[in-house]
């Protein structure tokens, strides 16, 4: 609970001990900021050392009620899931805040201190077991994003930044209606708590399926529809490529690497989780979108003569198949999902970073102006590469463990019941390769033919120590991916017990049996027909 | 014992990462080949010591050999885990024997290339993909290898990135690594598929679970819908790996890699993947008639296309490349025949006559300065003997000259080839032989003999050292003799009654499908079957003989009239029957213009974004109608005050 407490809270220390720093002490800023950074992610180790990965339940967990009238409580908690997107979070934060110290050269100060906020607040998405504040935390993410797009972006920043913003509060405002109709609903009408009104996800969890199905509809697309424009899914993903494109290369990174991870953990955490009678209904709606956009993604990427931008059109591409996983509501699916969100935020995450590299050297990102490029900078060749059949899914590396396993739950569920889905989202495999490769060969391969190429450095020992964790990981997912896999198995049997019980009557997967801690006392059922 | 097969794997892992990563700071070539050469060296001999011991053990079942378990959730497992038996150690044998040998040409032929570290590394990678792909012994594993090694064949086939390299829509060598490596994922989609098929059918991916479940279940899965699905899909696999129609056009364009990695992966070993992949699933293919109806006709098809299109190319490796499409032709028709041993018979040989007539090319383009038009050559035999005997030994081992090994092999898918498919796609491949004899020695005169058509004064041709021609002994030792493995019966049954070496080593992989297939225990002696190898014997024959009276004439009358008199077949021949071109036509500029012109400009940019613009316009507007209210003259506001007030009250009024 103090680890978890820790590694949530010091990054907002951290941005508040920047606002105390002069401005002209940039050096002492950006470390500052990149040590806050780095302990955070010391916490989040030692968080996974005290979690248990045999238990499906969550862990962890601190209740204090905030608002007694309404319910509203600071209730926090990880489960496997959370665990690990968790970890992401605090693992890209410090690579992003490195990766910025020569790229940023105004503002400093302002700059570090909210992407410590950010982190702060996309820690606290993942670990909210309250409706209420889990809302705090996904509109505080607005708040610096905005202004990192904003201040630091690219050429249209600002046309960029208010999409993004408009996109993400057009989505959010359906939510708090959905948190507040959830909250009252089962307050008064399945469980008996004190003014009728609650915001506790545990309780809630355990009684959201009574809800009849024609208002579970109703909710189902009020949180949907803000989860499907942050993953982002077809059609809803216009604001993506124009975000990413602006954004500074750190933005990039942690609005591909972690962002785009709230709409995903979102879907599982509250659609499938609270609604899962009409997620039945809608799992093939859905999967159709995601698969739509793996190959749509794919297709237009491939097309792209800036990087960055079909970069930006590949995780549109990649976030389809987790979502495809997702909606499978298969153990192999959903587990495929959620380390897959973790392997595009790691793969997609490098490739912006070298996009980075590239542009801090040339400020273009338009391919026709590369070429030729390995001959002079080897190193980064091995990197940019890497990140390449990383993202390609190159068996052995990690985008594969992902993709297949998305695809294989699709395949067999029995929720889903055709096989087209993963035929059709396989293809996207075929043109990952293709929009890749022709980006890697017109870059780096070839002579050298723009002389403004000629001069340029090969990476320097900064951008080496942004690469090699990374690189650590997109191996070790790619050949071990037991490590990972294993934190979030019993949780994702849990929930595809309840979801097969709901549906076939019957659960398939023996789990432990450990008590809930926090079971909320206090309550009977009041209405269970 | 069998344990040892994680050593075969290891070796080559440690070559790719030592050399990748200390690649730079080991400055001496020596240093640096020796290490690279000995990884691959140490995993032969340790294969060499597992087949005496799968022979002196008489292994009935394979040996499954885990190591870790490598994705498993839910209901999925699948384990890093190596299967030890025949055909597995066959395999290893054969990419780890002919690996070695190109290893130690590499040293020679590399030398001097400023990435010399680097393609070391790669062609280490390449062996332990490739021993990862031959010893896996579930789809999951042999699937990494599968596209592990399309990854080492990208890098090679672009190795030299700053060359350019002319082909259809071609300028770079990495283009042509591209193509190598996105024609290959067409094919991957298929086994990928496959994989879930079997996964979501068979519960499991391991080989020889699903192979006892199939065979066990025999007359319940005999020709139906899914195991055709699954078989088909896995040859679509096959079709990309192993370069056959619709999938073939990757090959040639993979030419552009240095000329030992032509050798090693773009001949002797990768591409006969798929062969291994079908001999592996011998079990489903064979319970899957019509896929093997497919796999033959595919076979022979592609066998026909390509040795047509190899008589007309004039770069030594376009040639020696289309033959390799061709001669896999032959290998996947043998297995469509149901004739395995065959099939994988033929790949061995291959590798050795194949790998030698690569090496040999490769020598030929180092002596002369790195020329590889034959019409600019002429005369090598002078200047590299060695070179030129072991080519000339390879040239008479796949045209099929008796004795040598490709006669056998090849004559034993001819028979298969009529025995179970019929007379017509025997002659298209007995054709496909005699195109075969022609072109390879329409390369050995026009290199080797005649007028020399170079320019003395730049070039001054020369012999290869001793690292190279050393290698091209010991393979063209191996193509003379390697057949005597897999003497057919109707040559050898006066001293056994079971003469085929090879097939008594793998009868323990094959003895299931054997049993599906029907294929009778003991040999049965069919006089026409010598007619059969009279006439190929003879077509071999009259096919060098036709190609030595053309090109033994240095003004090439002959040839140049049949060129003018059948202008459209040759320029068909010459272009690879526009194949490429075909499919930029009508596939790829498709699609690309498409996700250009429509998906992007029109649906993104255009109704998506239009959609958001055109609401933030309409609210834009909406604002600006109602901000003209807000006058600030006082009056004005009070004026609507007071309407509001009167409304107010009518409103109330009327309700009561």
């Amino acid at each position: 609970m103090t680890e978890l407490f820790l590694t949530l809270l010091i990054p907002l220390i951290g941005s508040f001990a920047l606002l105390f720093i002069k401005k002209e002490q940039m050096q002492l800023i950006k470390y500052v900021a990149f040590g806050f950074s780095v302990i955070s992610f010391i916490f989040s180790i030692a968080l996974l050392l005290k979690f248990h990965s045999d238990n499906p339940n969550f862990q962890l967990t601190y209740e204090k009620v905030w608002i007694p009238s309404l319910d509203i409580g600071f209730r926090v908690g990880i489960d496997g899931m959370s665990l690990l997107l968790v970890l992401l979070t605090t693992f890209i934060s410090p690579i992003a805040i490195y990766s910025s110290f020569d790229a940023i050269k105004k503002r400093e100060k302002s700059y570090y201190a909210l992407l410590l906020l950010l982190q702060f607040a996309m820690t606290g998405v993942f670990i909210s077991l309250d409706l209420f504040l889990f809302y705090i935390f996904w509109e505080l993410i607005l708040i610096p994003m905005y202004f990192l797009i904003g201040i630091w972006g690219g050429k249209d920043r600002i046309y960029a930044t208010v999409k993004f913003f408009l996109f993400t509060m057009f989505g959010s405002l359906p939510m708090l209606v959905g948190i507040i109709w959830l909250g009252q609903f089962i307050g008064t009408h399945l469980v008996h708590v004190p003014n009728g009104f609650t915001t506790n996800y545990e309780l809630i969890r355990q009684y959201s399926h009574f809800i009849p199905i024609e208002y579970q509809k109703l909710l189902f697309w009020a949180f949907a529809i803000s989860f499907l424009i942050k993953v982002p899914v077809f059609p809803l993903h216009t604001w993506l490529p124009d975000a990413h494109t602006e954004a500074p290369t750190a933005g990039s990174v942690i609005l591909a690497g972690v962002l785009l991870k709230m709409g995903t953990y979102g879907l599982i955490r509250f659609n499938l989780e609270l609604f899962p009678q009409a997620s039945f209904l809608y799992t093939s709606l859905i999967s159709w979108l995601a698969v739509f956009g793996i190959v749509y993604g794919a297709l237009v990427a491939m097309v792209q003569s800036d990087v960055k931008r079909l970069v930006a059109y590949s995780s549109v591409s990649h976030l389809g198949f987790v979502v495809l996983g997702i909606f499978s509501m298969t153990v192999e699916g959903i587990q495929g999902g959620i380390i897959q969100m973790v392997n595009h935020g790691l793969s997609t995450g490098m490739l912006f970073l070298c996009v980075g590299v590239l542009y801090e050297r040339r400020h273009t990102r338009e391919i026709e102006e590369f070429g030729g490029i390995a001959r002079i900078m080897p190193a980064f060749t091995v990197f940019l590469g890497i990140a390449m059949l990383a993202s390609v899914g190159l068996p052995g590396l990690n985008g594969f463990v992902g993709e297949f396993l998305t695809l294989l739950g699709a395949f067999k569920s029995p929720f889903l019941g055709s096989i087209w889905f993963t035929v059709i989202a396989a293809t996207g495999v075929i043109f990952a390769a293709v929009y890749l490769l022709w980006m890697f060969r017109r870059v780096m391969f070839g002579t050298i033919t723009n002389p403004a190429n000629r001069g340029l450095k090969d990476i320097n020992k900064r951008e080496w120590a942004t690469f090699l964790p990374i690189v650590l990981f997109i191996v070790w997912i790619g050949v071990y991916p037991s490590t990972f896999l294993k934190l979030s198995e019993n949780s994702t049997k849990k929930l595809v017990n309840k979801l097969e019980r709901i549906k076939f009557g019957k659960e398939r997967y023996e789990l432990p049996v450990i008590p809930e801690i926090s079971k909320p006392n206090n309550t009977n059922i009041k209405n269970n027909q | 014992m069998f344990d040892l097969v994680q050593l075969i794997i290891l070796f080559p892992l440690l070559g790719f990462i030592g050399i990748g990563v200390l690649g730079k700071y080991l400055k001496s070539e020596k240093v640096i080949g020796i290490i690279g050469s000995s990884t691959v060296g140490i995993s032969f001999i340790i294969s060499v010591i597992l087949f005496f011991h799968i022979i002196s053990t008489g292994l009935a079942k394979p040996y499954i050999v885990d190591v870790f378990t490598w994705i498993a959730t839910g209901d999925f497992s699948v384990k890093v885990s190596y299967q030890v038996d025949q055909l597995s150690i066959l395999f290893s044998l054969i990419v780890t024997g002919v690996g070695f040998l190109i290893h130690v040409y590499s040293i020679g032929y590399m030398h001097g290339d400023r990435s010399f570290a680097r393609f070391f590394s790669y062609l280490n990678l390449f062996i332990f993909m490739m021993l990862n792909l031959v010893l896996a012994s579930n789809y999951l594993l042999t699937f990494l290898g599968w596209e592990g090694v399309g990854l080492a064949s990208y890098l090679l086939i672009g190795f030299w990135y700053d060359r350019k390299f002319p082909g259809v829509r071609i300028t770079w060598t990495g283009d042509a690594g591209n193509k190598a490596f996105i024609v290959n994922r067409i094919g991957d989609f298929g086994f990928l598929i496959a994989m879930f098929l079997i996964f979501a059918n068979f519960g499991t991916l391991s080989y020889t679970e699903v192979q006892d479940i199939a065979y066990l279940g025999k007359s319940i899965y005999f020709d139906t819908g899914l195991i055709t699905a699954i078989t088909l899909l896995l040859f679509l696999g096959c079709t990309g790996k192993s370069a056959q129609l619709p999938l073939a056009v990757w090959l040639p364009d993979a030419m552009a890699g240095p000329t030992p990695v032509s050798a090693l992966i773009h001949a002797a070993t990768m591409v006969t993947a798929g062969i291994f992949l079908i001999a592996r699933n011998s079990v489903l293919f064979s319970l899957a008639p019509i896929t093997m109806e497919v796999v033959l006709i595919v076979g022979v098809i592609t066998a026909f296309w390509a040795a047509t299109i190899g008589i007309t190319q004039n770069d030594i490796k376009k040639v020696l490349a289309y033959s390799t499409v061709s001669q896999l032709g032959f290998m996947f028709a043998a297995l469509g025949a149901g004739a395995f041993v065959a099939g994988v018979f033929h790949v061995m040989t291959h590798a050795f006559f194949k790998g030698l007539l690569f090496l040999g090319a490769g020598s030929v383009i180092h002596g002369m300065h790195e020329e590889q038009n034959i019409k600019k050559m002429g005369n090598l035999a002078k200047y590299m003997p060695t070179t030129y005997k072991t080519f000339l030994l390879a040239s008479l081992a796949i045209a099929g000259v008796p004795l040598f090994s490709g006669f056998f092999s090849k004559d034993a898918i001819l028979w298969a080839v009529y025995n179970d498919g019929g007379f017509i796609w025997w002659l298209i491949l007995t054709i496909a032989a005699f195109f075969t004899a022609f072109y390879m020695f329409r390369l050995v005169y026009l290199v080797f003999h005649g007028k020399e058509r170079f320019d003395h004064h730049k070039l001054h041709p020369h012999e290869s050292p001793k690292v190279i021609t050393v290698p091209l002994a010991v393979l063209a030792f191996l193509s003379v003799f390697g057949g005597f493995l897999g003497i057919p019966y109707v040559f050898g049954f006066w001293f056994s009654h079971h003469p085929n070496a090879l097939e008594n080593f793998l009868m323990p992989i094959f003895a299931k499908s054997n049993n599906i297939l029907g294929v009778p225990l003991e040999h049965e002696l069919h006089a026409i079957e010598y007619l059969f190898i009279a006439i190929a014997i003879a077509v071999a024959l009259i096919g060098i003989k036709v190609a030595i009276n053309y090109y033994s004439d240095d003004k090439l009358l002959r040839p140049r009239r049949i060129a003018e008199k059948f202008k459209a077949a040759f320029d068909l021949s010459l272009n690879k029957y526009y194949l490429d071109e075909i499919y930029f036509y009508l596939i790829v500029d498709p699609i690309v213009n498409g996700s250009r012109s429509f998906l992007w400009k029109k649906f993104d940019v255009g109704v998506v974004d239009g959609i958001v613009n055109g609401s933030a316009t309409v609210v834009q507007k909406i604002s600006e109608t109602l901000r003209r209210i807000q006058t600030g003259i006082a009056q004005n506001y009070a004026l609507l005050m007071i309407a509001g007030i009167a409304a107010i009250l009518a409103w109330v009024v009327s309700s009561f």
